[in-house]
């Protein structure tokens, strides 16, 4: 039977307990550290569309059949019965719009992509056994983040940006990662890079476009120096010129595979650039990677990413020693994402740190589930969260959700918890016994306050409603 | 450091504030307040993501303006002509509610205006817009939940607390004051019995969740009582569409309007960041802007009974390049403008020290040159509409400001 310590790591790592882990998983730490050495997470499987051309393809025929509508819906009434446009091109990929009529409780194709992603993304998280895993996966997928909610194409990319970016490289290199989401289509439109163009590029000159600094700001604010990281606003506008061509093939695939990463040299700012004090000869797509290399191997984006691991899994209360170890580490491993996991949960600060901290929502969801066993659908996922304060692949701003305990400690975040409870409490009540999912759930942490009122609740559902929103199932 | 002082000359409503902070407010009468102060509202919006203030208020007077906005620039005259403001700026044509505030006299305009944030990042701009601190690290509270921290106990103000709009409450009325929360609904209520069991349960266990629990429940029953709950207001769109801004502004109008309800609220509309395809009289931005301008207006319909005594401030973290970048947009910036509106506002004009928009005018030869610290004016509303004194003001409120003088005759 787990120690107390035990079910507070298996929280504060993992994605909480299911039915039976407890009695299962006998040494935590154990747990953990083999998570970390499969050094790989389990595909995120069962979509109807799986791979960056299929989602692309599909995508761009959803464009044509948006526009062919909008064309029959404005051209006048006479000639619309003579020449339906979608009759005019050969694609078999377009269904012409009386096809497209009795679907139409079917919602747009990017947000059944999103849907089917997002369901998905849920099932894996609730499968896995300790979670260690998925819960790195959820902290790079926020570092990194980017918005469904910037327009459609983005809710096309979301989850394929996460499958593709940030999943293979959680227990792999920090540069790997960076490297692969910067040059990620979903990224690249995201923070406006795709449009950006070299002022005395081909492209420049002739369409009297230019640069925009946005990505290249958020990759040494958010991404590697952090905010005081020692770079200047002449730092930010050379990186941006370094990284015009970075960009998304169209539709017609001139460039490169549609809807891909390509770098277009044509667009690319001629010449070499400094930045942050080393110089950069021009090379094209080299000169970008080559300054990415020297970002991800910088001592502030070692120190950046050291602290914001302490935050995210011990507290909001400094663990200097910890932190400089894990900073030690990222600098002499170049950036061994493995090596810090390992370090985290092996350390004595994390392990011992006194739960305190209230889960985010997406943490507290999840937890739920896996203690009911529950396999939600996609409205059971996107609505609760979105309530709660945290939707899928919806931060605020490119700074990701808030790590802080303190921000979601509100009247209305509580409000909404105790809400989110209330109906999972009465979807999960049929053949549970509260008393023993409570055990089940919480092991030694369980405190005679909460297992009192869940004996004395006035139904199943309210019972398991209290079980969820004690202090001690919310807090890690 | 004369006019520093001078500036500090405490109004007779201030110098009570004063005197009340040194005395400890909770142990007067309460008829105290009842003859001197009004019962002012205050709403604070912040825009995240920084406005660009010479789109939103273009000075069309100025002879450098249209050359250095290019495709973007706003006409007087035309299709989609920007609204008369005061013959040298105009308002954006997405904001008509606005415009017409602005000639009833209910609506003024900051212009060049920023903090003392000169860095582009939008998260320590917004975090020292929200905390009043002249550095990005020190987040522990906002300013504005330190201004009813600071206000004498009895009175309404400090009684119903601040009211956070949103799942999270902006950093701006975080802190040691009570704070409300509301959010459009997206879930069928939990049910009295539930809540006031767990009530119990966090009594027992765990103070912060009991104090955030209890406080939820203060909030709801003043949001029932105004109609605010059931499906009919569920969520619509969120902080960044025009809907949504409608919808959170109407519903915390109700809330600051209600007897029992809070005086001061803050609220956050998103999407701000217009890095390409910005757009002119139309577009991305414009779209947000009518959304700022329907949140206008349901302002001043929900809070009308109490509209007299209402002032409305919009504040960014900072504004965007004076030129049009490289993708039809706009890249972080300086100066930029706050909006004031409300019947307690002394309205009809553009407080500015206009920099000028020439290549030389600008800060660092990009943006618009602030010459008015925003600071100043969250100070001259709080000190006009509350009687916060400047000392107060300058060390409990915005720390380490004696320099910066509350704006004065903004409220009337």
């Amino acid at each position: 039977m787990a120690s107390r310590q035990d079910v507070v790591a298996l929280r504060r790592f993992g994605l909480g307990p299911r039915p039976g882990d407890l009695a299962r998983i006998g040494d935590a730490r154990a747990a953990l550290i083999a998570e970390v050495e499969a050094r790989r997470l389990p595909p995120v499987a069962g979509l109807a569309l799986t791979t960056p051309a299929e989602i692309a393809a599909a995508f761009y025929a959803f464009l044509d059949a948006q526009r062919a509508a909008r064309r029959v819906a404005s051209a006048p009434q006479t000639q619309a019965p003579e020449a339906p446009p979608a009759m005019q091109t050969p694609d078999a990929l377009q269904p012409p719009p009386a096809l497209q009529t009795p679907q139409q409780a079917e919602p747009p194709l990017p947000q059944r992509v999103f849907r089917d992603e997002a369901t998905a993304r849920v099932a894996v998280a609730l499968e896995s056994g300790v979670g260690f895993g998925e819960r790195l996966a959820m902290f790079w997928s926020n570092h990194f983040c980017i918005s469904v909610a910037k327009g459609q194409f983005l809710r096309a990319q979301a989850g394929l940006f996460e499958r593709e970016a940030i999943r293979p490289h959680v227990f792999g290199r920090f540069e790997d990662m960076l490297v692969a989401v910067a040059s990620h289509p979903a990224m690249l439109a995201y923070l406006d890079n795709a449009q950006s163009i070299g002022p005395n590029s081909p492209a420049g000159a002739r369409r009297g476009r230019g640069l925009n600094e946005n990505l290249a700001r958020e990759i040494l604010e958010l991404h590697t120096l952090g905010v005081r990281g020692g770079y200047t606003q002449a730092d930010v506008a050379e990186f941006a010129r370094i990284l015009t061509g970075w960009t998304i093939a169209g539709p017609e695939g001139r460039l490169g595979a549609p809807g891909g990463f390509v770098f277009n040299p044509r667009a690319h700012e001629p010449g070499a650039r400094r930045l942050l004090g080393a110089t950069y000869p021009e090379g094209g797509l080299e000169q970008g990677r080559a300054a990415l290399a020297a970002l991800a191997r910088h001592p502030a984006t070692a120190a950046h990413v050291a602290a914001k691991l302490v935050r995210a899994f011990v507290g909001d209360a400094p663990a200097p020693a910890l932190v400089s170890r894990l900073a030690a580490t990222f600098r002499e491993t170049q950036g061994d994402l493995a090596a810090l996991a390992l370090i985290l949960v092996r350390s004595d600060e994390a392990w011992n740190a006194p739960a305190t901290r209230l889960s985010t929502p997406q943490e507290f969801y999840l937890a739920a589930a896996r203690a009911l066993g529950r396999r939600p659908g996609f409205g059971q996922i996107a609505q609760p969260l979105a309530a709660m304060g945290q939707p899928l692949w919806q931060p605020p701003g490119p700074d990701g959700f808030s790590l802080s305990s303190a921000i979601w400690t509100t009247p209305e975040g509580v409000k909404a918890r105790v809400e989110f409870a209330a109906a999972i409490g009465r979807l999960g009540a049929a053949g549970v016994d509260p008393r023993a999912l409570a055990e089940e759930a919480l092991g030694p942490l369980l405190s005679a306050e909460t297992r009192q009122a869940v004996a004395r609740a006035e139904s199943r559902p309210q019972a398991i409603a209290l079980l969820l929103m004690a202090p001690e199932f919310q807090r890690r | 450091m004369n006019e520093a002082c001078s500036q500090m000359t405490p109004s007779r409503r201030a110098a009570l504030g004063a005197a009340g902070a040194l005395f400890g407010w909770s142990f007067l009468p309460r008829f105290a307040f009842a003859a001197g102060a009004r019962d002012a509202r205050l709403i604070v919006v912040v825009l995240r993501g920084a406005l660009d203030g010479l789109a939103a208020v273009p000075p069309i007077g100025d002879p450098d303006y249209a050359a250095l906005r290019g495709p973007l620039a706003l006409a007087a005259t035309g299709e989609g002509a920007a609204l008369p403001l005061d013959g040298f700026f105009a308002a954006h044509p997405a904001t008509p509610a606005f415009a017409r505030l602005f000639r009833e006299r209910q609506a003024l305009i900051v212009h060049a205006a920023a903090t003392g944030y000169r860095e582009r990042s939008h998260f320590d701009g917004q975090d020292v817009l929200e905390s009043g601190r002249n550095s990005p690290a020190m987040v522990e509270s906002g300013w504005l939940n330190r201004v009813v921290a600071a206000l004498p106990a009895g009175a309404p103000t400090a009684r119903r607390g601040a009211l956070g709009v949103g799942v999270t409450a902006p950093l701006i009325v975080r802190g040691p004051a009570p704070v409300l929360g509301w959010a459009p609904p997206n879930l069928p209520p939990a049910g009295d019995d539930l809540v006031r069991r767990l009530g119990d349960l966090y009594g027992q266990t765990d103070p912060a969740l009991s104090r955030a629990l209890a406080r939820a429940v203060e909030t709801e029953a003043i949001a029932s009582a105004q109609k605010l709950g059931g499906a009919e207001n569920r969520a619509r769109g969120g902080p960044a569409t025009p809907q949504g801004m409608a919808q959170i502004a109407a519903a915390a109008a109700r809330l600051v309007a209600a007897e029992d309800g809070p005086r001061i609220a803050a609220l956050a509309f998103e999407g701000w960041d217009t890095h390409a395809d910005e757009g002119g009289a139309t577009g991305r931005l414009a779209t947000l802007l009518g959304g700022l301008d329907q949140a206008f207006a349901a302002f001043e319909s929900g809070l009308k009974a109490v509209w007299a005594d209402t002032a409305i401030l919009v504040l960014t973290e900072f504004g965007r390049t004076a030129r049009i970048n490289g993708t039809i947009g706009t890249d972080h910036g300086v100066g930029t403008v706050a909006y004031l509106v409300g019947g307690a506002v002394r309205g009809g004009r553009v407080v500015a020290d206009w920099p000028g928009l020439k290549d030389e005018q600008l800060y660092e030869r990009r943006d618009l040159k602030p010459t008015t610290d925003v600071r100043a004016v969250c100070k001259g509303v709080v000190a006009d509409l509350f009687g916060l004194s400047g000392m107060v003001l300058a060390e409990r409120i915005f720390p380490d400001t004696a320099a910066i003088g509350p704006m004065k005759g903004l409220v009337a």
